[in-house]
Formats: C-alpha cells, structure tokens, sequence
C-alpha cells in the first residue's frame, strides 16, 4: 500500500492571484468612492484609475447551478473577478461605467436583487441551523429567506438613516454575533434529561462546568450515573447541549426567538454596543416566521421614521432613550428586561436623568 | 436522474418572493443527486417537527486534527435504519477563502466541478467562521475531495479548540479608509500557527480578525480574540477645498448636524469661511468624519493599528468585547510584522497554559485581571487599556512607589 497523502499546510491563500486587476494595481493607494445608486460603489484611486463595484444578494447556501450562473454573469457582463462580503453578498468588479447598467440589469433579471450598500438593509447574517448543525432550536437560512423576503425594498434602496445589519443564530450560543437587530433562540424551558444515556454518551465534568450558573450535579437514576439540574436556577441557555445531547434544550414549543437591538461594530461616533433584549417569547414558526417579521418589520419603520441621519439603531436609542424605544414601538417592557446578570447594575439608571 | 424525491409542502413555501432561494438551488440539485433528494427529506422533517437531526462524530483527514465538521443522521425508521439514508452522513469541509474573499471565475468553477463530484454540489460563501462551507459529503468522500481542493492551492480551516480561520476586510484592495496591509496582517498570523489549527490542542478557539479602520467591517472588537484595526498617529488630511465644495452641496446646517456635532469628542469646528478646524489631540479616529467628507477627509500618513484582545459571544460568561492591549503599533517592516506575529505567539502561549477548558481568552483575562493577563505576555500598562480607573478600594497598593517609578521611567525612554 503507498503511503497516504499528506496535506500542503499552505494555510490562507494570497489574494493577489484572485484580485480584479484594477484592486491589484491601485493596491493601498485608493482616494475616495461614492455610491451612483443603491447596489453600486465607485471607487477613485489616487492614480486616477477608476473601479465600479455591483453588490448583489445571494442565498449563502448556494447550489453549483447558482454559482456558474453568477461565474457566467462575470465571465460575459463583468470582468472574472469577484468577491463576497462577510454578509454573504456578491460582488463584480469592473473598470469601466458602461458595463455597470448592462450587469445590473442582467443581475436583476436573474433575481439577484442589487443593493446592500449604503444606509440600506443589508443581507441578514445567518447560521446554520437544520439544514447542518448539530444543536440548532430553529432553521437558518429559511428565517433569512422569509426576512429578506419582507425586506428586499429596504435592501434595493438606500432610504434608513445608516446602515442596519441584521443577524440570526439558532441557538443560544450566537453564531450570528452582534446586530443592529438580532434574532435569536431564546429557550424557555430547562432541558428534558434522557437519563438512560447520560453515563455513556456525556463527559460529566465537562458538562457540570459547562453551567454558566452552576445548575448541573451528578446524580444516580435507576442505578445509573447521569446528571440533574436545579431547575429553580436554570436560565435555559442550552449551554449542556453541545457536550451532553440526552440534555435535549431543544423544544417545538418552548424554544421561542427574541429580538434584540442597538448592537454596533463600528467605532463610528460611539464606541460599539451590544445589542439589547427588546422582545422575546414569539414563536419558532416555520415556513415564514411571520411574528417575527412583523416585530423586525415594526422595529425598522420606526427607526426609519424616527432616527437621525447617520444614526444606527442603537445611537438612535441612546438619543431618546429606552421609554421612548418602547412607546414608539408599542413594545411590552417587561422585568425580563431589566439586566440581573453579574456585571449588569451598570445598565440600570444611576442617575435622575429621566426623559417626559 | 436520482431517487423520487420527497414531498417538501413547507420548503416549497420558500421558493417564492424576491429573495434567491435555496430551496429551489437544492431542489435543482436533487434534480440529479439523491444526496439532495435526502437533505430535502430530513429538512422538509424539522420544518414539520421544528426539530434538528444531525449528530457530531469523528470524521477527518490524514494529517489534521480538525477542519471537517461530521454530520450523521439521527433521524432513524423503526428499525434504526436512517429514514433518509442518502443524506445519512452530510459532512462540511471548511476551507479558507483567500485573505479578503478574492476570486476569480476560473477558481470558483473548479470548486464546482470538484464539489459535484465529490459532495453534495452545496457551498456556502461564506460561514460566520469566515470559511467557505463545502457542505455535505459523504464520510468516504472527504478525503478525496479534501485532496482536490488542496492540490488547487486551498488547505482546511480551523474547528474544536484551535486557531480558527481568520478574516481580513477588503482593505487596502479597495478602500479608502484602510490604514494597514489587511491580507498580509491576516496571512502572517495564521499562517505562522497552522499548527495550533490543523491540530486542535489549545483551550478553546482562538480568532483573528483584522479590519483597515475603526469602521471594523469585520467586527473584529466583538468576535475576534486577538483584533487589529487600523489607525494613525499624525495629523488627519484635510483637503479644504473639497470641505468647501461639501459644505456648498450639503447645506451649512447639514454640516453641523451631521458631521460637527455629531464628532464624539468635539474634536470638529466649521469656520466661518466653510473651512473646517480639526482639533487632532482630541480626534479618536472614530471615523464618522471621514465616512460623511470621504472625499475632503482622509486617514493621516503615519498608520499602523490598535490591538485589543477578548472579544466573544455569549457563552459561558456572557458577552465580552475585546479591550485594547497595544495602543499603536507600526506594520510596515519585516521586522514589524515579526514583532506582531511574536506578540501573537506570546499570547496564543500565555492562553494555552492558563486558560481554563473552554474558556476564551476574554474569559480568562475577566477571570485573572489584565493585569496579570499584561504582565504574562511582556506588555506594560498604559491609560489607553482603559476607559476609566478602578472606581472602587479594594485593592493592594504596596507597590505604588516601584509602579509609578516605572511609569516615570518609560516616560523618560519615549
Ligand atoms: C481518585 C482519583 C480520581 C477520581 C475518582 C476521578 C474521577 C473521575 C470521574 C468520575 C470522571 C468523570 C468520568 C465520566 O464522566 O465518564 C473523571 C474524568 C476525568 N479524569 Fe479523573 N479522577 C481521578 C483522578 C484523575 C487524575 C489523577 C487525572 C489526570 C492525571 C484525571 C483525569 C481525568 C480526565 C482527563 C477526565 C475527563 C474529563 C474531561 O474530559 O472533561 N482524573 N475522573
Ligand atoms: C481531578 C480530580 C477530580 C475531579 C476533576 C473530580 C470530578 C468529579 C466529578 C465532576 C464528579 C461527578 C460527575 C460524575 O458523576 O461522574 C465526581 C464524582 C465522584 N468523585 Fe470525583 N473528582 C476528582 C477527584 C476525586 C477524588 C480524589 C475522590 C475521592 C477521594 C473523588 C471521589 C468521587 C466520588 C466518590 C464520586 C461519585 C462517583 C459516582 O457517583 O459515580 N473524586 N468527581
Ligand atoms: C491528593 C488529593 C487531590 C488532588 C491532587 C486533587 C487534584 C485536583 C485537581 C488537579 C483538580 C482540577 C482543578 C482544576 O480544574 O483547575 C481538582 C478538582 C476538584 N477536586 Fe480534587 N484533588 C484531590 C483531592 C480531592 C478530594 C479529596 C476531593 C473531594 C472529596 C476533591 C474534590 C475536587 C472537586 C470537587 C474538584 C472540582 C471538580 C470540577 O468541578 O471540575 N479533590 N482536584
Ligand atoms: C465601630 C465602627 C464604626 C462606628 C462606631 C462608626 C460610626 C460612624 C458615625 C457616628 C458616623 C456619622 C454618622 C452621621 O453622619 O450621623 C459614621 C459615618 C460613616 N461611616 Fe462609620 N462607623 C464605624 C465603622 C465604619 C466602617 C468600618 C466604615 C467603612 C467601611 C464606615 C464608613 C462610614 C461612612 C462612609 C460614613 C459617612 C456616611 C455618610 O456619607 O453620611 N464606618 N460612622
Ligand atoms: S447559532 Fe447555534 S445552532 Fe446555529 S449554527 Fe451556530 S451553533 Fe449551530
Ligand atoms: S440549560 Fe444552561 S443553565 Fe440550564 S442546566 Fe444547562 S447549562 Fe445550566
Ligand atoms: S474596516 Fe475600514 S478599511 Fe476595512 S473595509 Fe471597512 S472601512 Fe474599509
Ligand atoms: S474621526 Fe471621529 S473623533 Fe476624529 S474628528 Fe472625525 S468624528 Fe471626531
């Protein structure tokens, strides 16, 4: 038998031989861009050299029919170089304007809505959920379609006040990260112990630690070693899943989304946020996930009437402040809001500032 | 032609609106794939049960410790026979794009060719973890498949506890604002530990994230255990005529509502002759200025980036961003880029041998103090670590003379 063979360690791959050549040449050496219209970005290097960016949405999880297409589309309309955004979005590059309206058209046509850029709402930042995780309450990339769906207006225009950037995870581990809003498995309900599988399917101590609150202790059940929980401390946060499966946190009816807001990478203007509960409790309801598009839809024609230019979601709130986020969006404020997590006294209000 | 396929009611209920939809890609692909035809049964079956059926496993590739996520069925008939058998192990290779997600036609038509033959004919551009998502193959599969991609010039990813795949913003190949060499940053740091990636040994994942500005396209300060963002020290570049030109397009109170007064540190101020004043001690480079005036405003000349270590999601202790660790530090030279990727490995070291199992090195930086986290990697103190000081008592102070000598000392060097 030969020898098996064995990997090039070659680790991450230079750009360089994938780059439009225009990106190539003008390297580090770029003056300014604007945007001609939603979806398009023209970018002026400081040779003189111009390039012209089309931004379109895709699904993420793409067949290889949908690539060859996207791959014919840049062969024929744009220039063979492409690139993805880190929200799943296409982008062709080409250095002349006159193919700028030809592939947006083009792209149009063959349903690749055109925009993302700008004050828009860009393409929701997803996970992986049934389709391929092991340990997700909900779908990923369904909740993406049925959202995008409602929101394709607001992703071919440019009409928020900033940009908004949505994200999804289907469980409470957060895959998706940080959002303007996030849409996120929240669980109700501590988990249903399969006892009989426990002992050999766990590593124990690792799921007694695993416990942010310390809810998890060995036990015995019919002669066999597993684990229980306190349920009085149980915050449901599924984090004894992933290591111990007979923990089942997922369930059909207790596992709900909640919608949290104001999350922020930049450091524009502000420092970045951490987005914030604001809803909770709708239900995980497949195909469409209408309650959920509502709440989002509500929550983003609010901010879009009410926000200043330039405004994210959550420097907008800091401006009026949580009771005004509340009225405006008819939102229930509730004690699950109010922060008791170690650390969270310094989000209640420490001072008499209050806002009438 | 494949296996009849199953009926699908609730995924069908997605082919519809104007977004792309991945069921009718996965429907095309069951067209001439029972693989596809099975995903399609086991998903149209957590739509109705609202339910996950996939299981974790050991599936891998000689050599490598990581880099593959297994996925077998745990959807069984009454005679623990998977009730879609061909999906029964849909496996997802992780495989890292190139630095800024470049390609050309030509590359991602080999990807297909190689994926249709060998997987599924699913990819997925690209995962939260910054890979391309080769997703399901079968367990036999994966090598062969794994061998293709690798002989193109692509190697595997991170996963379990290890130096995970990095991402670096589109930068220097196509923005203005980008004040660091992105790719090369992003290259040198993971590819200087493909050790600690492909054989997953450290406490728990380890990421690096690198963005051109503070603008953190990458949003690298809430994900990223090591960030590096790029900044500069002297002067910001004010090219006045074109303020002028703004401030004539936009409308004076344009102006001030949305770039003066919106400076957090009121570091702006218009003059009376449409100029504008920068007040450069007082600028954080936050970069809302220069995202308003992009063509009147630009990053000063002498850049390099602010290094902030911690950041993570939820779980275990909640949510942590990462806090600054090297408030400037040069990338130009060799010798820079050495001196970055040996602050890394002292990290990466340091993290190995306290961090706790499962524990991120925000974790472990909340559990010991920065303090100790600082004095383990050879970094000294500086206000810039800090939004404000200790607001409480309890602390020891014995120290203080040596401490502040220290300061003084390192004051003098400067
Ligand atoms: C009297 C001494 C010890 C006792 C009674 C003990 C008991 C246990 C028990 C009950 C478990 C959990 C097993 C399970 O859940 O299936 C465990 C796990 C383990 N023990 Fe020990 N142990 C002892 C000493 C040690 C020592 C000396 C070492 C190492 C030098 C060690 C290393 C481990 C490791 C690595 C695990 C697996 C934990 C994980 O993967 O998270 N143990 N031990
Ligand atoms: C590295 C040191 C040790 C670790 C990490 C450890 C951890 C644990 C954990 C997590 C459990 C409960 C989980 C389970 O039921 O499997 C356990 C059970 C137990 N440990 Fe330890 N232990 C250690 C050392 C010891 C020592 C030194 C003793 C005795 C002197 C001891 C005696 C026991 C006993 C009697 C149980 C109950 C076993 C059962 O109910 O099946 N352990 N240990
Ligand atoms: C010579 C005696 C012992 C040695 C060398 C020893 C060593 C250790 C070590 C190395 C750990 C892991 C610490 C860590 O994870 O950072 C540990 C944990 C622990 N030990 Fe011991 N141990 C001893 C005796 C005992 C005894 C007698 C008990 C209880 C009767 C005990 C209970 C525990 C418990 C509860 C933990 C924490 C387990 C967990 O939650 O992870 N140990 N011990
Ligand atoms: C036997 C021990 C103590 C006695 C008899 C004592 C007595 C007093 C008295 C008589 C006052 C003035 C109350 C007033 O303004 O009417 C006072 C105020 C105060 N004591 Fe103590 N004290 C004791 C221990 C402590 C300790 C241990 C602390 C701190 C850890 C402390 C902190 C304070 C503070 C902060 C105030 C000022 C409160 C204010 O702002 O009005 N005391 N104490
Ligand atoms: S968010 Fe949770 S369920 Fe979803 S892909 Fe990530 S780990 Fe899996
Ligand atoms: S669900 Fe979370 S809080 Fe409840 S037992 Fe599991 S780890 Fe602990
Ligand atoms: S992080 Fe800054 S440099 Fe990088 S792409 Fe975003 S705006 Fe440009
Ligand atoms: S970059 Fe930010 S802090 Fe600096 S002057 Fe502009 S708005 Fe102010």
């Amino acid at each position: 038998m030969s020898a098996p063979r064995m990997p090039i360690e070659s680790g991450v791959p230079d750009p360089f031989p994938f780059m439009h050549p225009v990106l190539k040449k003008n390297y580090g050496a770029w003056s300014y861009h604007d945007r001609p219209r939603p979806g398009v970005l023209h970018h002026v290097a400081k040779s003189g050299d111009e390039v012209w960016t089309v931004r379109a949405g895709t699904q993420r999880q793409m067949d290889v029919y949908t690539i060859r297409k996207l791959c014919d589309i840049a062969d024929e309309l744009a220039e063979g170089h492409v690139r993805f955004t880190m929200r799943s979005n296409i982008e062709f590059m080409v250095s002349e304007e006159s193919k700028v309206a030809p592939l947006v058209e083009k792209l149009t046509t063959e349903g690749f809505p055109v925009g993302g850029t700008g004050p828009s709402v860009t393409m929701i930042s997803h996970t992986q959920g049934w389709l391929h995780c092991d340990i997700p309450a909900t779908d990923a990339s369904g909740v993406v379609k049925a959202l995008m769906d409602e929101l394709h207006e607001e992703f071919i225009k440019e009409e928020m006040p900033n940009r908004v950037h949505i994200t999804t995870s289907c469980c409470q581990i957060n895959c998706g990260g940080q959002g303007d809003i996030a849409i996120n498995i929240q669980h109700t309900k501590p988990p249903k112990i399969n006892h009989d599988l426990v002992g050999n399917a766990c590593e124990r101590p690792t799921v007694v630690a695993r416990c942010p609150v310390a809810a998890i202790r060995p036990a015995m059940v019919n002669g066999k070693p597993t684990l229980e929980i306190d349920e009085k401390k149980c915050i449901c946060c599924g984090a004894c899943f992933p290591p111990c499966p007979p923990m089942q946190i997922n369930d059909p009816e207790h596992s709900k989304l909640a919608i949290w807001v104001g999350g922020k990478h930049s450091n524009a203007r502000s420092k970045p946020m951490f987005h914030k509960l604001v809803a909770a409790g709708l239900p995980n309801n497949p195909p469409r996930w209408p309650e959920v598009a509502d709440t989002v839809k509500n929550i983003l024609a609010v901010y879009k009437e009410d926000a200043k230019d330039w405004e994210r979601m959550g420097d907008w709130v800091e401006r009026i402040g949580w009771p005004q986020f509340f009225e405006k969006t008819g939102l229930p404020f509730t004690k699950y809001h109010i922060d008791n997590w170690r650390g969270g006294r310094v989000n209640l209000n420490a001072s008499a500032h209050i806002r009438f | 032609m494949a296996k009849k396929t199953h009926d699908t009611p609730m995924l069908d209920q997605l082919e519809s609106g104007p977004w792309p939809s991945f069921v009718t890609g996965l429907k095309r692909l069951a067209n001439d794939n029972d693989m596809m035809v099975d995903l399609m049964g086991q998903l149209e079956t957590s739509y109705h049960t609202k339910k996950g059926y996939w299981k974790g496993g050991t599936v891998g590739v000689v050599g490598y410790g990581g880099g593959v996520i297994p996925r077998f069925t745990e959807l069984m008939d009454e005679n623990k026979k998977p009730l879609f058998p061909a999906a029964s192990e849909f496996h997802t290779l992780r495989i890292q794009p190139p630095a800024g997600m470049h390609y050309d036609t030509a590359t991602l038509r080999k990807f297909c060719d190689i994926w249709e033959k060998y997987g599924s004919g699913l990819i997925a551009f690209h995962g939260q973890s910054g890979d391309i998502m080769f997703q399901g193959c079968t367990t036999e599969n994966v090598q062969p498949s794994f061998d293709a991609l690798n002989e193109m010039g692509f190697d595997l990813g991170g996963a379990g506890p290890a130096v995970r795949t990095g991402m670096s913003c589109v930068g220097a190949a196509r923005c203005e604002q980008s004040c660091l060499d992105e790719q090369k940053i992003h290259r040198t740091l993971v590819n200087a530990f493909l050790d600690d990636m492909h054989r997953p040994a450290l406490p728990y994942k380890f990421k690096f994230k690198v963005s051109g500005c503070a603008n953190d396209c990458m949003n690298s300060i809430h994900r990223a255990d090591m960030a590096i963002i790029g900044t500069w020290r002297d002067e910001m570049k004010v090219d006045q005529d074109e303020v002028k030109k703004f401030v004539v397009d936009k409308g004076r109170k344009y102006v001030i509502d949305n770039v003066i007064s919106r400076c957090p540190t009121q570091a702006l101020s218009l003059n009376d002759d449409d100029t504008l004043d920068v007040d450069n001690k007082g600028c954080v480079r936050c970069m809302h200025c220069l995202n308003v005036m992009n063509k009147a405003l630009s990053p000063g000349d002498d850049k390099g980036a602010t290094i902030l270590v911690g950041g993570k999601r939820t779980l275990k202790i909640g949510d942590l961003m990462g806090t600054v660790i090297v408030p400037f530090m040069k990338l130009e030279t060799e010798e820079d880029f050495e001196a970055i990727e040996e602050l890394a490995g002292e990290i990466i070291d340091f993290f190995a041998e306290n961090a706790l199992e499962h524990e991120r090195t925000g974790e472990m930086i909340e559990r010991i103090g920065l303090n100790n986290f600082l004095e383990g990697i050879g970094l000294d103190v500086d206000p810039n670590m800090i939004a404000s000081p200790r607001s409480n008592s309890y602390v020891r102070t014995d120290g203080w003379d040596e401490e502040a000598q220290k300061w003084f000392e390192r004051k003098a060097q400067a």
